[in-house]
């Protein structure tokens, strides 16, 4: 799972080095554009970077198997999440719809049949993702099922540092998994799903299950988590993947 | 606005004003809104503070404070501030801070004006808060107050909208959407009489039906909810909300026995009055452990001044506190359960006295039991029942309600028996009564089922109302043990008063006030076969027989509730001025106008006695029966 994690090609640079290197060579203008926007430099304490949180349904975990169903998203900063900038897309899969992850997402294959491909959107997209760091709840999904489809589509992927908020609450509870004997005293695991995340920060509970709901929810925990456990003075270097 | 944000739009569209709020306005509301957190204790509006939105409260909870850092108002879910400064100059007017950790919608300034031009009902809201804030804040708290004295069968507008339940799923949505109805109930209409079987809502069609794309030829049967919960006709609206809180439905049929009145939405219950008030007891089920119970008990005093200040009666002050008693009773056993595991037979926990009357203050002990299953066997599961009453015990012990000091709570084995030896107390009670032992169990003829097998509780109540009216020397004991405290009026209706520690010269207004009416009218009520339990209610049944003449039941209640709301200010002007509050009250503390009431309720108790006496021969063995 981790071969999509990241970039690993140079490390030794800064991600807005690597942004600078990359606008020079990438070869579709908008992610030429994408690079150029530019990215904040890692000592940029967190209440001044502009973000994205960003969740895609997908139907399944795989990204070379499975393909995007939807995008949801919703650029925010610590100090608040605007809804009218909000984005979702119902984007037709290039791969069966399997009847299992229907049911999860409410999305149903007559929802699909009307919906444009990917790269029909991907200009609306860019507009979003455009000098904002994207936040995500379990980066192994939203990052390499993006870049597997702008691989086939453009040839081309998109390198990016990510907020993982599934990450932050993971290493909040280093020892969420009980061993056999903790469990035998009643522990019970600490899970760090985003719904059971959320309710550890008093955040309500969502009843609807869309991507735009999951990121607006993403973006709210990710507030809570830093005003809880660290501040907005924190560096965004000391918090991105 | 994009669909996907529909959870957000229905949230505020819950709350008023936004209630009535046209749907094109309120999508222009959730476009502009931005999301902020705050974490308790974050001050969210500073004093002077340029502040340009509204903020709506989506989870948590806010405290607005005046000028001078007095509390001004506690908000809860669903209600908003910063509109005062709004209206006038962009400065905050009062400070608002997190008391927990709270999700704040923020309306722009642009969305709040223009809400304010276009949604006459908006305006109004905002503005008649800001003209007159006092009053609205006390007929708010009036309605609050509603909430806890109105039945649910008020909020019934019209007759239950019913189907077979052998409909199938598109000749249901046709019946629910041409009676403009969210619920449906099914009924099996195989038997003699319908009976309620199930219940579909139009969230269940959206996300059992639609979202799986089933056949409309679905028999309804296969996705409408069973094992339904519901809700009795006499209940309290605040205890309808509880029950739907507490199990997370949004619809409750309401119950006359088998047969269903109708239904109330939570969306009722929200229309007619807001949650604020309610912010204490349904926070009581939010918490997880005693530690957070004792921490929201410090707020029991509180709530009972304010709704002293706003002039709520006696009823409605004991009911409040008794369903707030109950409550933590309720949460302290599903706590208990959680951490025993599930009791090893069915079991009924029991308020007693004050509480099962609905008559509760905040000075109060506990006083309960717990009636076993009949399958109960001591040496197997009286060691789990014993914890549990203990875990309880001590949980309410912590959270403000005393040990009883007369030993009755389910942690005395006595009190803590199957419903077979119970039902032998109270037969022998009733049937070979003896003064002493009547004195003792006087109490437990004020009972309530409060948590589990309920309906053990209504067992007991059946046979106190069969037996109870048929035995003579029972009612002639009862009486005479009711007798013994009379009220503190001596000759030429002068108080009598009692040397009584640091209290001096007082007299109690309990033991010589409350008691002795509630104890008088217990005895009539036995005698008609009345199964209330609330001093007013067991009243009004008793003005339906011959066993008092109107009138005297008039004044009956009208002593009882002056005698109780004197009572209460007492207690609450202690709380306000920091004493502990008690019942000892003297007279120089009294207005002029208190004194000489309280003399005219004295004297009806003590006429009320004498005919007491008469009525059931219980002038001490000098009458020949």
């Amino acid at each position: 799972m981790s071969s999509n994690n990241g970039p690993t090609a140079q490390p030794h640079k800064t991600w807005p080095e690597r942004y600078r290197d990359m606008a020079n060579t990438a070869r579709d203008p908008r992610i030429q554009a994408f690079y150029k926007a530019g990215c904040p430099a890692p000592a940029t304490p967190m209440s001044e970077v502009p973000l994205v949180a960003l969740d895609f349904e997908t139907t399944g975990l795989d990204p070379d198997e499975h393909a995007i169903v939807s995008i949801g998203l919703v650029p925010f900063t610590l100090d608040g999440i605007q809804l009218g900038k909000s984005w979702h897309q119902i984007v037709r899969p290039q791969l069966p719809l399997h009847q299992t992850s229907v049911t999860i997402h409410g999305i149903t294959h007559s929802d699909i049949d009307g919906a444009p491909d990917l790269s029909e959107v991907l200009d609306t997209l860019f507009e979003h993702l455009n000098g904002r760091i994207p936040v995500v709840h379990y980066r192994n999904i939203e990052r390499p099922f993006l870049n597997v489809a702008l691989q086939h589509r453009l040839q081309e992927q998109l390198r990016f540092p990510v907020l993982d908020t599934m990450a932050i609450e993971a290493y909040l509870h280093p020892d969420r998994n009980p061993n056999r004997w903790q469990r035998l005293l009643g522990k019970k695991p600490v899970s760090i799903r985003l719904a059971d995340s959320r309710l550890r920060y008093g955040l309500p509970h969502y009843a609807g299950h869309n991507a735009l709901i999951d990121a607006i929810a993403t973006a709210e925990l990710l507030q809570a988590q830093v005003l809880h456990h660290f501040s907005p003075e924190t560096a965004i270097g000391d918090l991105w993947v | 606005m994009q669909a996907e944000l529909l959870d957000i739009r229905n949230h505020i569209a819950q709350y008023p004003p936004f209630d009535e709020m046209a749907e094109e306005l309120l999508d222009q509301v959730v476009e502009g809104i931005e999301v902020a957190y705050f974490r308790a204790g974050t001050q969210i509006l500073e004093l002077g503070q340029q502040n340009a939105w509204l903020h709506y409260l989506r989870s948590g909870a806010v405290e607005i404070s005046r000028r001078s850092g007095e509390l001004y108002n506690r908000l809860g879910e669903g209600e908003f501030f910063g509109h005062f400064g709004l209206l006038r100059n962009q400065r905050v007017r009062f400070p608002a801070k997190a008391i927990e950790d709270s999700l704040i919608y923020k309306i722009p300034y642009e969305t709040f004006q223009y809400l304010w031009e276009q949604d006459e009902n908006f305006a109004d809201f905002v503005e008649v808060e800001d003209r007159s804030r006092l009053r609205s804040a006390i007929s708010r708290q009036e309605k609050a107050n509603d909430l806890m004295t109105s039945k649910v069968t008020r909020l019934i507008a019209r007759q239950p909208v019913t189907a077979p339940s052998t409909v199938r799923l598109q000749e249901a949505a046709k019946i629910m959407t041409d009676n403009g109805v969210s619920a449906l109930l099914l009924m099996d209409e195989t038997g003699d009489f319908p009976k309620l079987e199930g219940i579909i809502t139009d969230r269940d069609l959206r996300t059992r039906a639609v979202t799986q794309a089933l056949p409309s030829e679905t028999p309804i049967s296969d996705i409408m909810t069973e094992d339904l919960i519901t809700i009795r006709s006499n209940a309290y609206i605040f205890e309808a909300m509880l029950t739907m809180l507490h199990n997370n439905v949004h619809h409750l049929p309401v119950m006359d026995g088998h047969e269903v009145r109708g239904v109330i939405a939570l969306s009722d219950i929200v229309k007619y009055e807001s949650q604020s008030s309610l912010f204490l007891v349904s926070n009581i089920y939010q918490q997880v452990d005693v530690k957070g119970l004792k921490k929201i008990s410090r707020g029991v005093p509180d709530t009972f001044v304010r709704m002293v200040n706003e002039d709520a009666n006696s009823h409605m002050i004991g009911s409040a506190m008794a369903g707030i008693g109950r409550s933590f009773s309720q949460r302290l056993l599903e706590l208990g359960e959680e951490k025993l595991g599930p009791p090893p037979v069915p079991y009924c926990f029991m308020g007693l006295g004050s509480m099962a009357r609905d008559e509760q203050l905040v000075v109060t002990d506990q006083d309960n039991a717990m009636i076993l299953d009949d399958s109960f066997i001591p040496e197997e599961h009286d060691e789990y029942f014993l914890a549990l009453a203990k875990f309880v015990s001590d949980g309410l012990a912590e959270c403000g309600y005393s040990y009883c000091t007369g030993e009755i709570m389910a942690t005395n084995p006595k009190w803590r028996q199957p419903l077979r030896v119970w039902k032998e107390y109270f037969t022998d009670w009733i049937e070979y009564p003896k003064a002493e032992s009547l004195l003792n169990s006087n109490i437990f003829f004020d009972l309530d089922g409060i948590h589990g097998e309920t309906g053990f509780a209504e067992e007991l109540k059946d046979l106190i109302a069969e037996k109870a009216s048929g035995s003579q020397r029972f009612l002639t004991l009862l009486a005479r043990n009711a007798l013994n405290r009379t009220p503190p009026l001596g000759f030429f209706r002068a108080f009598v008063l009692e040397e009584n520690g640091k209290h001096q010269k007082s007299f109690n207004l309990k033991r010589r006030g409350t008691a002795p009416v509630s104890d008088l009218i217990r005895v009539h009520a036995l005698a008609c076969g009345s199964r209330a339990q609330n001093s007013f209610e067991r009243l009004r049944a008793i003005s339906k027989t011959k066993l008092l003449i109107d009138d005297d039941a008039g004044n009956l209640r009208d002593a009882l509730e002056f005698i109780s709301i004197v009572r209460i200010r007492h207690q609450a002007l202690a709380i306000e001025e920091g004493r502990e509050p008690d019942n000892n009250v003297r007279p120089e503390d009294l207005s002029p106008f208190e004194r000489s009431h309280l003399k005219d309720a004295f004297q009806i108790v003590s006429n009320a006695q004498k005919f007491l006496r008469f009525r059931y021969n219980a002038g001490g063995g000098r009458n020949v029966q």
